[in-house]
């Protein structure tokens, strides 16, 4: 039944190459890609929410539980297990928007994204006021295991690297054929038309609520990883620039493709990268033109060149 | 006498001070083809909006095969088997012909679709191109729904109502912002499918040749109010019709109701 396009040898193709690299790329490089890759996991759940017509500004709010989930099963309840935080991690977040999601559906369009934001601003708020965790400051997150594998400093990098590796790529097959399943098509007709696809017999709401749990599951992925690789938590994981950087990067990127939140994701990373370095003063000006040229030149993201690159070759 | 498809008892609604449904009892037997007329604002809209769950009723009852229908959300009646198209269509505007289709298959198989398969089978392909041919669309299958004429857009939003293989289909005004010269074009095409699949079918219609042509019986609606129920000559030779609903012209496209 599951038909095997060539997007989905694409990104397994990429997946590899990715994998294999890990072996060579510099640790530095590594770093950048793990975060990056990380980052992207989040912005997928943003334009999964986007192709549904809603636009987040506190996706945040998820990316931060999945990683104090982190950070808190090791500090507290003894797990120690990366593949299992991020399990922990995920499910939180999911528990956390089974509920939220009950209120967070009735709303849309400048609602749904500023409501968004006062949530991932409460906990924001919460976590700086909790001196357990470190207030401001955040914590330490403990080294973890792999499998029940620990692994030297050294090593550690390389296997949470290509741990993100294979759960981007995975995330990124699953959530390629999301796109282009019943329900993944259904998003889009609500976006489109909820009133017709009320009088079609189904719910937007229930569907909208399913897209909101799994766009949180994504998140919290990201922030369980983003905490492994940094080894560091803190409560500006849920502040609202965060989530607006997870938005600048659905943007340029686009949401035509499962692809295109890692190259954006990727690009983002090194723009920002040598940005700083170079001018450390003004990065966020470049970033600023950036993004202008993208709405202006390339509303449907950086995706849309290689989509004009595949027509044209058509 | 068997059970009516859809029966209304004492049907009220106002908005504010307007009252835009006053005490209709209406009962409607399966397999008629009725025809509701009435000048702009009397009400034919709103009568379907209640009908299908879409706008509560103020007070009385609704029967869909002798079930009430009252505090239903539309999709719970579209489930029970009535089905709807709107008097401006209502389709997904930025997604394909097809596409449209495709999405209102995957909706009738259940109310929870899978996020897994894929929602383009060969299969919902060959249903969704066979329904559109049946419509004389097919040739704007790949075209997005924005960039298709008004008239083809009418004819897909019943497409896309039929889908659901409803017992009752209510049509809100099929043929307005169509062409003179399509309006019969059009009629024959949906009649045609609609008599295949066996359906009764409730119609809003400015144009009484059409209602004429097409109908076995007509509801003519005045201010909120059922002022005649009969067969077309019975109505149109209605004082009280002839007064207060023909020779009020029809100014078909004034206004554009979403539902
Ligand atoms: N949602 C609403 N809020 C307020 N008033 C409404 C609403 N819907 C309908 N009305 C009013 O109720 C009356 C009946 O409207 P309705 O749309 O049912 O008329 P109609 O017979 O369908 O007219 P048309 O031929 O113009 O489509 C009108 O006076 C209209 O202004
Ligand atoms: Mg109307």
């Amino acid at each position: 039944m599951i038909h095997i396009d060539r997007s989905m040898v694409g990104l397994a193709a990429a997946t590899l190459i990715l994998a294999a690299m890990g072996g060579f790329v510099p640790d530095w490089l590594a770093f950048i890609l793990t975060l990056a890759l990380a980052k992207a996991l989040v912005v997928q759940g943003v334009v999964l929410q986007m192709r549904a017509g809603l636009v987040s500004f506190g996706q945040g709010l998820f990316f931060c539980v999945g990683g104090y989930a982190v950070g808190m099963g090791g500090q507290f309840f003894g797990i120690h297990d990366a593949p299992l935080l991020l399990v922990v991690g995920a499910l939180a977040a999911v528990a956390l928007a089974a509920v939220l999601g009950l209120l967070m559906t009735r709303y849309r369009d400048i609602f749904f994204a500023m409501l968004s934001l006062a949530l991932s601003m409460i906990l924001f708020g919460v976590l700086v006021k909790s001196s357990d965790l470190g207030s401001t400051d955040g914590f330490n997150v403990h080294p973890a295991t792999f499998f029940g594998h620990s692994f030297s400093n050294e090593s550690y990098k390389s296997v949470l690297y290509l741990l993100t590796v294979f759960l981007a790529g995975g995330g990124a097959l699953i959530l390629h054929m999301v796109h282009h399943s019943g329900l993944g098509r259904i998003w889009e007709a609500i976006r489109e038309n909820e009133i017709r696809v009320e009088y079609l017999g189904l719910s937007p709401r229930w569907l909208l609520y399913a897209n909101y749990l799994l766009a949180a599951a994504f998140a919290a992925l990201g922030g369980g990883l983003t905490a492994l690789a940094t080894g560091h938590i803190d409560p500006e994981m849920a502040f609202w620039t965060t989530s607006g950087e997870f938005v600048f990067i659905a943007l340029l990127g686009g949401t035509a493709h499962v692809a295109a939140p890692f190259i954006a994701a990727i690009l983002f990373a090194f723009v920002r990268t040598y940005a700083i370095e170079f001018t450390p003063h003004t990065w966020q000006m470049i970033l600023g033109f950036v993004l202008l040229g993208i709405i202006v030149f390339l509303p449907k993201g950086l995706w849309s060149l290689v989509q004009s690159k595949r027509r044209a070759k058509a | 006498m068997s059970t009516p498809i859809l029966q209304t008892k004492a049907l009220c609604r106002s908005f504010g001070a307007v009252t835009a449904a006053r005490d209709l009892d209406v009962t409607i037997a399966p397999g008629e083809i009725v025809g509701v007329i009435g000048s702009n604002g009397a009400g034919k809209t709103t009568f379907i909006n209640m009908v299908t769950g879409y706008l509560p009723p103020s007070s009385g009852q609704i029967l869909f095969e002798g079930r009430s229908i009252l505090g239903k959300p539309p999709r719970a009646i579209i489930r029970m088997g009535m089905a709807r198209s709107f008097q401006v269509a209502q389709l997904f505007p930025e997604l394909t012909v097809l596409e449209n289709m495709l999405i209102a298959l995957v909706a009738a198989e259940g109310p929870r679709p899978s996020f897994i398969l894929p929602m383009a089978t060969a299969k919902r392909v060959r249903q969704a191109k066979d329904l559109l041919e049946e419509f004389g669309v097919e040739r704007f299958g790949d075209s997005v729904v924005s960039a298709v004429p008004q008239g083809a857009r009418k004819l897909i939003d019943i497409a896309m109502a039929l889908i659901s293989t409803p017992r009752m289909l209510l049509l809100d005004e099929p043929t307005s912002g169509v062409s003179v010269e399509e309006k019969f074009g059009l009629m024959d095409t949906v009649m045609r499918a609609v008599r295949r699949h066996g359906v009764t079918v409730l119609f809003v219609e400015h144009d009484m040749e059409i209602v004429e042509r097409y109908v076995s019986r007509v509801l003519a609606f005045y201010s909120g109010e059922i002022i005649s129920d009969g067969t077309p000559s019975q109505v149109f030779a209605d004082e009280k019709v002839r007064e207060l609903v023909i020779g009020h012209g029809h100014a078909t496209d004034k206004k554009r109701n979403m539902a």
